[in-house]
């Protein structure tokens, strides 16, 4: 591991970033009446794209825009223009990774088939109400403006094939709503939001979600953690391991997503609960077993479509084995083109002998030979035995290599620490199919109890 | 820009902190009110929906089929207090004071809490709103009731990637 290109400048990074923060500025105050500096952003974006097949269309964008006369097809272009610009920061980022892990990548080579289109009506709707918000900026918005993406959200959702759309609204328009009115917030989170505006108006247009082309996967599948993420309301959880093929082929990275849609009074928990019936693969991986595959879809992207009927629990396997014999002979998967962003970046690591460091503000970093890299101990789940204090106490730490605002964080899976004098792996997803542990079983139990109670009330008044 | 406004991944709000649902099944801080669904202590059939408006702390309670509580003439009833204390629980009595523009002061020695934030509503004196905000709130807490009847997928959603956990509460 090449632990020197942590923090190694990566050409042209800075030049990228900062087109996208000029733009992102412009979406503070919005469209409506654009004030010079704004102008100015939006001139950025489309310099930053002028030596690409966007040039003309982007430049047109960013001329109307700035006049205040920005249509629909307008604000797709600028869209478009920063989703090119993040798409590229990706590429340079993940080359780096390659670098710094020395593992090979996936080749991708067989196109995306158009998928079946549905929701025209919804999706224009959703266009409609993410142009208004770009008019309005972020310190324009208010309760009636953001209200507008609940009708929306609602006809999505019972459709399987609008959910990414569906739950990347829903989780956007909560924080807005929180955040009302615009116009008293303290601070704003410049790039996020222009990043989930930007992806929601891409997932609007045709086309966006493509199918992926299948194949099947036969062989051994060994878990090495388990990744949560969660917004008030829906949660995925998504299972990284290594895939042993059958046909003696070579190892490569996987991974297996289950989500669900949920009440914000589901938490902790909760979420395990949730998502545990539809797929097996939680339960494998919190008790550290592998898995045998038999015919199971999966994507070049390397996401396994679960089905619970190809899969049959195996042996028992420690992850830390796993990532110290195999990891490094593994491929890692590619990322699907209009899917790359930094944000997407979670490759796993894994990182012994270092010294951990608490810098000011609670926040800990792993020191490698010098190089220091930042720990991102607020993702690990609250639901599970892995804690802040037992990453800092541990001596070796299997994770997620991520990027944000600037730089490399490691988000802790698991760790090998030291308990009573014996060596012992914590998991972060250790309780994902249940547990006997005295905390975890108070949890369980809350969790059902409020489960009972919803549904309780919902068959009484649903009904009604 | 600070590091927070150029993080992907900034947490933006809170989740939900654990609560008992028997007694309010529903609270949200949303439309300018804090409202929701209080259970009826006597008939399992029947809710009532309650709510205070920001600033004004206007009040509201009825049940889901528009019948005026009995209680909530002239002062606060027992579900808006119940309300007021289950969203402090859910999100902390400085978010709920916050959205409520309820002056708690100087809050470095003491920290607000339910009882402190219903006392210092009542003592403005605030008056009885109308029950119209009854239908709409009632329907946000079916459509709540709805996202328990969605069923879970294994189709990737890569766009959660910008919703890690936090192990902030509110």
């Amino acid at each position: 591991m090449r632990t020197d290109l942590f923090t190694d400048p990566v050409d042209g990074l800075d030049e990228a970033l900062s087109a996208v923060d000029a733009f992102d500025r412009v979406l503070v105050s919005g469209l409506l009446r654009p004030r010079p500096d704004q102008a100015a952003g939006l001139t950025a974006l489309a310099t930053a794209v002028a030596g690409t097949p966007l040039a003309a269309l982007v430049a047109e964008a960013a001329d109307k825009a700035a006049a205040g006369a920005a249509g629909e097809d307008h604000l797709v272009a600028l869209a478009a223009a920063r989703t090119a610009l993040m798409g590229s920061v990706h590429d340079a980022l993940t080359e780096r990774v390659a670098d710094i892990t020395g593992r090979r990548r996936a080749e991708r080579n067989t196109p995306d088939a158009a998928a079946d289109e549905p929701g025209a009506n919804v999706l224009a709707a959703a266009r409609a109400w993410l142009c208004d918000l770009a008019r309005a900026g972020w310190q324009g918005i208010d309760h009636d403006l953001v209200a507008g993406a609940a009708p929306v959200v609602s006809a999505m959702l019972p459709d399987p094939r609008l959910r990414r759309q569906a739950t990347l609204l829903d989780g956007f328009a909560a924080e807005l709503a929180a955040s009302c009115p615009g116009a008293t917030l303290d601070r704003v989170p410049v790039r996020r939001w222009a990043d989930l505006w930007t992806r929601a108006m891409l997932l609007t247009l045709p086309g966006a979600v493509r199918t992926q082309a299948l194949s099947t996967a036969t062989g051994r599948l060994l878990p090495l953690g388990v990744d949560v993420q969660e917004h008030a309301t829906a949660v995925q959880a998504q299972v990284h391991a290594v895939f042993e093929p059958a046909d003696g082929t070579e190892p490569r990275l996987v991974q297996a997503a289950v989500s669900a849609p949920k009440p914000d009074t589901v938490v902790g928990a909760g979420l395990w609960q949730l998502l545990r019936p539809r797929m097996s693969l939680l339960a494998a991986a919190g008790e550290c077993r592998t898995m045998e595959l038999d015919g199971m879809p999966v994507t070049e992207e390397g996401d396994l479509l679960w089905d619970d009927a190809q899969a049959r629990t195996g042996e028992p396997v420690e992850p830390f084995g796993t990532a110290r014999i195999i990891l490094s002979t593994a491929t890692d998967p590619v990322t699907a083109p209009l899917d790359r962003h930094p944000a997407r970046i979670a490759v796993p690591v894994l990182l012994e002998g270092y010294t951990v460091e608490d810098e000011d503000g609670g926040r800990l970093s792993f020191a490698l030979a010098g190089h220091r890299l930042a720990v991102d101990t607020d993702r690990i789940p609250t639901a599970g035995p892995l804690t802040p204090e037992a990453v800092a106490a541990s001596g070796a730490c299997l994770g997620l290599l991520r990027w944000d605002a600037g730089e490399f964080v490691l988000q802790p899976l698991a760790v090998e620490t030291t308990v009573r004098k014996k060596a012992v792996a914590v998991h972060a997803g250790a309780w994902a199919g249940g547990t006997t542990d005295k905390v975890g079983v108070r949890a369980e139990k809350a969790a059902t109890d409020s489960v009972a109670v919803l549904r309780e009330r919902a068959g009484k008044l649903l009904r009604a | 820009m600070p590091v927070w406004e150029l993080s992907s991944t900034a947490r933006v709000v809170p989740p939900a902190r654990p609560r008992k649902l028997a007694k309010v099944p529903f609270v949200e801080l949303a439309d300018g009110r804090l409202q929701g669904v209080v259970s009826s202590g006597s008939d399992a059939g029947r809710v009532y929906v309650s709510s205070l408006a920001t600033g004004t702390y206007a009040f509201a309670c009825s049940t889901n089929n528009n019948r005026p509580c009995g209680g909530a003439r002239g002062g606060f009833c027992n579900h808006i207090r119940a309300l007021v204390g289950e969203a402090v629980l859910q999100y902390g009595a400085e978010r709920v004071a916050r959205y409520l523009k309820a002056d708690t002061g100087d809050t470095s020695d003491t920290v607000p809490d339910a009882h402190m934030l219903v006392a210092l509503m009542t003592a403005t004196r605030p008056e009885q709103g109308d029950t119209s905000a009854a239908a709409p709130v009632f329907s946000r807490f079916l459509r709540h009731l709805a996202y328990l009847e969605l069923e879970p997928t294994t189709a990737p959603l890569p766009e959660m990637q910008w919703f890690p956990p936090t192990r902030t509460v509110a």
